[in-house]
C-alpha cells in the first residue's frame, strides 16, 4: 500500500523480528498509522477528525462494556439498574455520562468529518469506497445510538423507540406485520428492549470492523488533502508519525478539554429531562423529539404533511407518513450517489468559486436550520420553513450539485502539494521519490484518479 | 529520523538536529518535549484506568448489605444454625462443654493451619463459635452443621467436593482444604444477637 518511498518497518530487536516473521502486526500499526504511511504535508485540523472519530468509537465501547456489566435489560429493572449505576456502582455516574455525552460528541466529531469530505469533495475518485464505507458506518451509528437511548427504559426511550419502529408501518402492505415483527409485540415492551441491547453491544462491534475497511481503503490512495492535488513526490508527503500523530494528539487534548467539562459540569444539558421519568405506556411527553443529533433527519421526516396525489382526481399516489419516511432515509441514501452526483474534476472548495457560494450559502445555512427545526414543536411557522429547507437540500445533491460541476471554471491548481505550501517547487532533487516527473500539462488538468504520472502505488 | 528521504524532508531532520544541539547537559530540548507529553498522557491514563479498575468492586449497596445480626438467643448447646452472610452460608454454633474441653485438649502445633480454640471464639461467651460455611480448599458448603450430616472423621465438618475434614470448631485435619473455615468479626450486640461483619 502506500508511495513507493513509505519507509518500511524494521524491526530492531529479535523478539520484534521473531513477531514480524510470525504475525507481522507491528508492521502493520507501522504502516497504518506510523511513520511507513506518508500522508500530504498540507493538511489543516479537519483532517483531525478521522482519528478522534475512531477515538470515540473505542470511548463508547469501554464505557459501554462497564455500563453492561451493572446494566439488566428487563422492564422491570432496567430503568432501576441506570439509577444503581448512578448511585451505588463505584464512578458508575462517571462512565454513564461519559457514555452518554461520548454519544453527543461522537456525533459531534462525525459531522465535521463529514463536513470536511463534502467541502473537499474527499468522496471523488479515487476515493468513492472510503466514502461509501462512510455513510456505511454513519448509518451503524446512527441505528446504535437510537438503540442506546432506549435502553434507559425512560419516557423519552420508549416513546422514541415507539416513533421510530413506528416508522417501518408506513411501508405498503408489509409495513404493520413488519413493525410487529421489528418489536416482537404491539408496543415496544420487554422483548424490544432485549433485542435493542443485544443490538446495540453487538453493531459497535460492527461499526469497528467496518471502520478496519474505511482505513484500509483509505491507504490504498492514500489522503487527500486541503488543495485537492494528487501526492505527487516524496517532497509532498510527510511520514505520519510524528508528524500527524502529534498534530492529532494536539487535537485529542482539545477534544478531551471539552468533552470532559461536559461530563463534569454539564452532563445533562445535551438530554432531555423527560428520560429519568420511567417509560409509562399509556402517557406521552408533551414534546417527543429526539436526541440534538437526528435533528435535521426528523425535521425531514416531519416536513412531510401531505399525500402525494394525482392532481384533480384525489388518487392518492403515496401516503405522507411513507414520504416522509422515504425523505427521511433518502436524505441519507443520496450520499452515496454523491461520487457520481459531483462530476467536477476539482476537489477543494477552495478552488470552485461557484461550489463554494452554494456550500456556504445554500447547503449549510439549510443545514443549519434543519437542525433547528427538528427541535422545534411541530406548529406553523416551522412546519413550512421544514419543507422549504427539505426541498433545498435535496435540490442541493440532486440539482445544484451535479449543474455547477458541469458550468463552473475553477480557479488554477497549484502545481503540487510541495507548491501550495512552499510558494515554488523549482528545487532540485525535490522529486527523487517513486515515480516519473509529473508533466506539466497534467498538473494543470489534473484529473483525479487518472494521473497518467505513475506517482500513485497502488497495494503492494 | 529521515534517513533516506529526499532532500526536503533530509533539510527538515537536520534542521530537527540543528535545534536538538541546543543541548544542555547531553538533554535535547525535543527530549523534554516528549517526557512531558508522555507523562501527561500516562497521568491522564492512570486516571482514567483507576475508575475502570474501581467499577469493578462491590457497589455501594452490595456493601450496604455487608454485616448480619443473627440472633442466638434458642441456640442449645450442640446446635448450629446457618445464616447468610455476604451471600454466603454462615455457621453460628453453641458449642457443648464437651467439645470445648476435647478442642482446647488437641496439641495445636499439630494441625495443618495452627489455631487454638481461643484463637476461634470470643471470649464474651467461649461457647459461640462463628464461621463461614465455606470449604476453604475451593469454596463448597461443608456437611456438619445439620442434624444427620456427615460430621467426617473428626465429628466436625465434611467438605463432599473434594473431601475436607474438619474438626468440631472447624479446623482442617484431613484433606485438600489448606486452612480452618474462616472466622469473620463479629460482636456481641447484646447477650442474644451478634452482629457479623
Amino acid at each position: 500500500m502506500s508511495f513507493a518511498w513509505a519507509k518500511q518497518y524494521e524491526p530492531k530487536s529479535a523478539f520484534t523480528k521473531w513477531v514480524d516473521e510470525k504475525l507481522p502486526v507491528p508492521r502493520l500499526v507501522y504502516n497504518a498509522v506510523g511513520a511507513g504511511y506518508p500522508v500530504p504535508r498540507n493538511l489543516n485540523y479537519m483532517w483531525n477528525f478521522g482519528v478522534l472519530a475512531g477515538f470515540c468509537l473505542v470511548l463508547q465501547i469501554v464505557t459501554g462494556v462497564v455500563l453492561a456489566m451493572h446494566y439488566a435489560a428487563n422492564t422491570e429493572v432496567a430503568f432501576g439498574t441506570v439509577e444503581h449505576i448512578m448511585r451505588n456502582v463505584n464512578y458508575g455516574w462517571m462512565m454513564r455520562y461519559a457514555h452518554a455525552n461520548g454519544a453527543s460528541f461522537f456525533f459531534i466529531v462525525i459531522y465535521l468529518h463529514i463536513f470536511r469530505g463534502l467541502f473537499y469533495s474527499s468522496y471523488k475518485a479515487p476515493r468513492e469506497m472510503i466514502w461509501l464505507l462512510g455513510v456505511v458506518i454513519f448509518l451503524l451509528l446512527m441505528a446504535t445510538a437510537f438503540m442506546g437511548y432506549v435502553l434507559p427504559w425512560g419516557q423519552m426511550s420508549f416513546w422514541g423507540a415507539k416513533v421510530i419502529t413506528g416508522l417501518f408501518g408506513a411501508i405498503p402492505f408489509i409495513g404493520e406485520p413488519l413493525q410487529i415483527w421489528l418489536v416482537g409485540g404491539y408496543a415496544p415492551d420487554n422483548a424490544a428492549l432485549n433485542r435493542f441491547f443485544s443490538l446495540h453491544f453487538l453493531l459497535p462491534f460492527v461499526t469497528a470492523g467496518v471502520v478496519i475497511l474505511h482505513i484500509w481503503a483509505l491507504h490504498i490512495p492514500g489522503s487527500s488533502n486541503p488543495t485537492g492535488v494528487e501526492v505527487k513526490k516524496e517532497s509532498d508527503t510527510v511520514p505520519f508519525h510524528p508528524y500527524y500523530t502529534a498534530k492529532d494528539g494536539f487535537g485529542l487534548g482539545i477534544f478531551l478539554i471539552l468533552f470532559t467539562f461536559m461530563v463534569f459540569f454539564l452532563p445533562n444539558t445535551l438530554g432531555h429531562p423527560d428520560n429519568y421519568v420511567e417509560a409509562n405506556p399509556l402517557s406521552t411527553p408533551a414534546l417527543i423529539v429526539p436526541e440534538w443529533y437526528f435533528y435535521p433527519f426528523y425535521a425531514i421526516l416531519r416536513a412531510f404533511t401531505g399525500d402525494l396525489t394525482i392532481p384533480f382526481t384525489g388518487i392518492v399516489l403515496i401516503e405522507a407518513k411513507l414520504l416522509g419516511v422515504i425523505a427521511m432515509f433518502g436524505s441519507i441514501l443520496v450520499w452515496f450517489f454523491l461520487p457520481w452526483l459531483d462530476k467536477s474534476p476539482v476537489r477543494s472548495g477552495h478552488y470552485r468559486p461557484l461550489f463554494n457560494k452554494f456550500f456556504w450559502l445554500g447547503l449549510m445555512p439549510c443545514m443549519g436550520a434543519l437542525f433547528y427545526l427538528g427541535g422545534a414543536k411541530p406548529e406553523e411557522p416551522y412546519i413550512v420553513l421544514s419543507q422549504i429547507f427539505t426541498a433545498y437540500y435535496f435540490l442541493h445533491f440532486l440539482v445544484i450539485l451535479p449543474i455547477i460541476s458541469q458550468i463552473e471554471v475553477p480557479k488554477p491548481l497549484p502545481f503540487s502539494i510541495t507548491e501550495a505550501v512552499l510558494g515554488s517547487d523549482d528545487k532540485p532533487g525535490s522529486s527523487t521519490g517513486g515515480g516519473t516527473h509529473p508533466k506539466p500539462k497534467d498538473a494543470v488538468k489534473d484529473l483525479p484518479g487518472r494521473d497518467p504520472d505513475g506517482s500513485l502505488q497502488p497495494a503492494e | 529520523m529521515a534517513s533516506t528521504g529526499a532532500s526536503d524532508t533530509a533539510t527538515t531532520a537536520q534542521a530537527d538536529r540543528a535545534h536538538g544541539d541546543d543541548t544542555q547537559d547531553g538533554v535535547r530540548r525535543r527530549d523534554w518535549i516528549h517526557i512531558a507529553a508522555l507523562s501527561t498522557a500516562g497521568v491522564g491514563a492512570a486516571s482514567v484506568l483507576f475508575p475502570l479498575v474501581s467499577q469493578m468492586a462491590p457497589s455501594a449497596d452490595v456493601l450496604a448489605a455487608s454485616t448480619t445480626d443473627v440472633d442466638i438467643s434458642a441456640l442449645q448447646p450442640g446446635q448450629s444454625v446457618k445464616a447468610e452472610f455476604r451471600k454466603q452460608p454462615l455457621f453460628v454454633t453453641r458449642l457443648t462443654d464437651a467439645t470445648m474441653a476435647e478442642a482446647s485438649e488437641i496439641d495445636v502445633s499439630s494441625l495443618r493451619d495452627p489455631q487454638s480454640f481461643e484463637d476461634r471464639t470470643q471470649e464474651t461467651d467461649r461457647s459461640v463459635l462463628v464461621q463461614l460455611g465455606v470449604c476453604t480448599h475451593l469454596g463448597c458448603v461443608p456437611l456438619g452443621a445439620a442434624e444427620g450430616e456427615n460430621k467426617g472423621e473428626f465429628n466436625g465438618y465434611f467438605c463432599p467436593c473434594h473431601g475436607s475434614h474438619y474438626d468440631a470448631i472447624g479446623r482442617i485435619r484431613k484433606g485438600p482444604a489448606p486452612t480452618n473455615l474462616a472466622v469473620p468479626d463479629f460482636e456481641f450486640v447484646s447477650e442474644s444477637v451478634i452482629r457479623v461483619g
